[in-house]
């Protein structure tokens, strides 16, 4: 946080989170909040990966499920379940997205030279939908391609496929 | 956007330019009507004023011919002959697009002026055009000009320094300030303009130059001009003695205070551009005003909620004064988002205008019902869809004044424009008296493009309809004017996504009546809250008819079918748990809302009818943009989002899944 300057060009500030055992990591500049769960409401019809609205103060947002992207099991919800809001350019403006997190961790910063392209091989999700990869403390922290991601509603959902032998 | 005076002025602008139009229409109808003169007049000067304020000099000096021709005919020099009127109604559209920073040709300004000037010279018939005479003989007068300004002159950003320059500009003059006024240096307010001044000008200009010249502040300050010496008045009062002349300018003076009081007071039309009757504010505080509105009668009913279940009977009071407030201050901000339909119908009039030139068609335009408000978020949706329908009424329609006289029809073909409010809509009609549709065209076209089976029996209402299927166009050939691309199927898509609906009717040879429904607002709706398996959610109170029992008996027996009899009709319904697969049993006593979609009565089938809503509708985002079946979401007393059904997708969803029930079974 100190250089900040220098960083943006080769660090990237993130929030952590669970999604099935796996970690992702998303931009800490686009989250807004991170919510208890709270209650939803299923909208009849649309894409299984945005199922649902929630109240968010006072306005009526999407809440998606990036599980669904990659093919991950939605388990039950735990004590743990959160709703992250992060705030993101669609059509039609900027627009406030509820992402499902089964925990959120912390926000940290990720070395360039932590991160990775996508391998094209080895991977069985869908490369597009994911911005790069990043190695920490042994461990494989996935940073979705947001835009990819929301254009296709999610797209077609791909095997369930664990990405690093544990 | 507010803070960007270029981007006020042209705001302005186009008010000012539309006021004009308006007043220039109406001279087409009535010519010699002082007060429609004044106003065009009024108009133009002011555009002039702003428009040299704000450095848009080209446009400055553009408006400034057409006013000083409209000076003469305000005048009475020359009459407000339809030539004139036409060409100042042409050069407006100059005006505009100077207005608007678009490079427009000088060469087209100067052909408009070109042609004003001529319409000014064949008005004032074999008279030769008084100013114009002047013009060539300029002769040096002497006068001595005496003014003082308001104390609040200052304050209000008069500046008396370039009136000065600006009288310095049109001949040698000798200035005196004239500081009787000023009171003594303990009781000075210094923003206040005490001073006076005395100005001995002489100038080839004639006197209405120097009039221009405090044309701004002419209302409130006091000017005295008089001529000294023996002036060569100018060519239409050459032989007037001097002695005339000067009391001459006193009395154009007066008539001009006058007018000016006279006018400002009736114009309800004249939108006071100046602070304190009028505030503009860009629509997006209005909607975000609206949004925070909206959540304070969401934590409202909460509060309501909270009230109840305890049995502090403070707490209720003041959760009782809170809702009588939220009611009120809703209702406020509604009214505030509310425009008369006016400013909608004030821009066909051109449009008729221009179509009647382009068809050689004659066409009248009446309207009807014009303070009608509402919502002016709506009001711009509507002004598409509006303008095609008025061209394919004036270029379908209507017939040619050969065909009519043929028929036995008055030659000008009539356009009627109605806008009238029925409980929470307001019905927007366009009737035309032209030929009507025809229905012969419509079928050939119809089976054609396999809309429909050739030989297909359809009721003459279905028929009709078609107009509105996408890709249906009537126009053998596309013209200039209809059939740019727009059919009626987007008009029709653009009032349904207003929550509205479209109606056509049309007797052969009598004309056709289209009918546009449209709800009051967009943003707070009176809803009926009601319940599907675990979830609320909203039906637009508007389209409800009437709710009744599902027995179980009927339940039994329309399994399949989907059909009730509903004294002595059969309404077909859909059951919102199956649409929407909530994959539980159904409540025993299950209620049918009927709701109408137009000519369509359906019955919705909820386990619960929960009562009334105030729903403030929030739009649904991009994600689920696809989602048909609502037309936006609420947020509940609890906290909870309802989600508001959109009736008339809702009814087309039904019935599609009926027919597939049909075919596979």
């Amino acid at each position: 946080m100190v250089d900040d300057m220098n960083q943006s060009a080769d660090a990237l500030q993130v929030l952590t989170f669970d999604l099935h055992g796996e970690t992702f990591a998303l931009e800490a500049g686009l989250v807004r909040e991170v919510l208890d769960l709270t209650p939803e409401t299923a909208v009849p019809g649309s894409a299984p990966f945005v199922s649902a609205v929630i109240n968010f103060r006072g306005r009526v947002i999407p809440l998606a499920d990036l599980r669904l992207a990659f093919g991950l099991a939605r388990g039950a919800d735990t004590i743990d379940s959160r709703i992250v809001v992060i705030e993101y350019e669609l059509e039609g403006g900027p627009t406030l997205v509820g992402l499902r997190a089964d925990k959120v961790h912390e926000v940290t910063s990720l070395e360039a030279v932590d991160t990775e392209e996508a391998p094209r091989v080895g991977l069985r999700w869908r490369t597009d939908f994911i911005r790069c990869l990043a190695r920490r403390d042994g461990d494989l922290i996935v940073v979705p391609d947001l835009g990819q991601i929301f254009a296709t509603k999610g797209g077609a959902t791909g095997a369930v496929v664990p990405l690093h032998q544990a | 956007m507010s803070a960007d005076p270029v981007e006020t002025f042209r705001q302005e602008a186009q008010d000012l330019l539309e006021q004009i139009e308006t007043g220039l229409l109406d001279l087409a109808h009535r010519p010699g009507d002082r007060t429609l003169i004044d106003a065009v007049f009024r108009g133009l000067h002011t555009l002039k004023g702003s428009g040299a304020m704000f450095g848009f000099d080209a446009l400055a000096a553009f408006t400034h011919h057409c006013e000083t021709a409209f000076d003469q005919v305000r005048k009475g020099q020359v009459p407000a002959t339809a030539e004139l009127v036409a060409a100042v109604l042409d050069a407006q559209d100059h005006m505009r697009a100077l207005a608007e920073g678009r490079e427009a040709a000088a060469a087209t300004g100067d052909a408009l002026l070109a042609r004003l000037h001529a319409a000014v010279a064949a008005a004032a018939g074999g008279d030769p055009g008084a100013e114009q005479a002047a013009e060539p003989v300029p002769t040096a007068t002497t006068w001595k000009v005496k003014f003082s300004l308001p104390a609040d002159a200052l304050v209000n950003g008069t500046r008396p320094l370039p009136l000065l320059d600006e009288l310095r500009e049109l001949g040698p003059c000798q200035v005196k300030a004239i500081t009787d006024n000023v009171p003594p240096l303990a009781a000075l307010e210094p923003t206040e303009c005490h001073l006076a001044w005395e100005v001995v000008l002489t100038t080839e200009h004639p006197k209405a130059a120097i009039e221009d010249v405090f044309i701004f502040v002419l209302d409130d300050m006091i000017l005295e001009i008089e001529a000294l010496g023996a002036p060569e008045v100018s060519a239409p009062a050459a032989s007037t003695p001097a002695a005339v002349a000067v009391s001459e300018v006193a009395a154009p003076l007066v008539s001009i205070a006058a007018e000016s009081s006279a006018s400002e007071t009736p114009a309800s039309e004249a939108r006071a551009s100046r602070g304190g009757e009028t505030v503009r504010v860009p629509a997006e505080r209005l909607d975000e005003l609206m949004d925070r509105v909206g959540e304070l009668v969401i934590a409202q009913s909460r509060l309501k909620q909270v009230a109840a279940a305890g049995a502090d009977p403070n707490l209720r009071a003041v959760s009782e004064e809170i809702e009588r407030l939220a009611a009120e201050l809703r209702d406020t901000m509604m009214v505030v988002r509310m425009v008369p339909v006016a400013q909608l119908f004030g821009r066909f009039r051109r449009l008729i205008h221009d179509l009647a030139r382009d068809t050689g068609k004659t066409i009248e335009l009446t309207t009807e019902g014009e303070t009608t408000e509402l919502d002016k978020t709506v009001i711009e949706r509507l002004a598409d869809p509006l303008v095609h329908l008025i061209r394919n009424s004036a270029d379908h329609g209507l017939e040619t004044p050969e065909e009519r006289k043929a028929a036995g029809k008055s030659p000008a073909g009539q356009v009627r424009l109605t806008a009238r409010q029925a409980g929470a809509e307001v019905i927007i009609t366009i009737t035309d008296d032209g030929r009507g549709v025809n229905r012969e065209r419509v079928r050939a076209k119809a089976e054609e493009n396999g809309l429909i089976q050739p030989g297909a029996v359809l009721s003459d209402h279905d028929l009709l309809q078609l107009i509105f299927h996408p890709g249906f166009s009537t126009a053998a050939a596309i013209t200039n004017l209809s059939g740019r691309g727009v059919g009626m199927d987007v008009v029709k898509r653009t009032i349904e996504g207003l929550r509205g609906s479209i109606e056509m009717k049309s007797e052969p040879g009598q004309g056709s009546q289209i009918d546009l429904r449209i709800p009051l607002t967009l943003a707070i709706i009176d809803g009926l809250l009601v319940r599907v398996g675990q979830a609320r959610y909203v039906i637009p109170l508007a389209a409800v008819e009437e709710c009744v029992e599902l027995s179980a008996e009927q339940d039994v027996r329309s399994t399949g079918r989907s059909l009730i009899t509903l004294r002595d009709q059969l309404v077909p319904f859909i059951r919102l748990r199956e649409l929407f697969h909530t994959g539980q049993a159904p409540d025993p006593h299950q209620k049918i809302v009927v709701v109408s979609t137009g000519q369509e009565r359906v019955g919705l089938v909820v386990d619960q009818i929960l009562g009334d809503h105030q729903t403030v509708i929030k739009s649904l985002s991009a994600f689920h943009a696809d989602v048909e079946t609502f037309s936006g979401a609420t947020i509940l007393g609890d906290g909870g989002v309802a989600l508001i059904l959109d009736i008339a997708h809702l009814v087309a969803a039904g019935q599609r899944r009926d027919a597939q029930l049909r075919a596979a079974g």
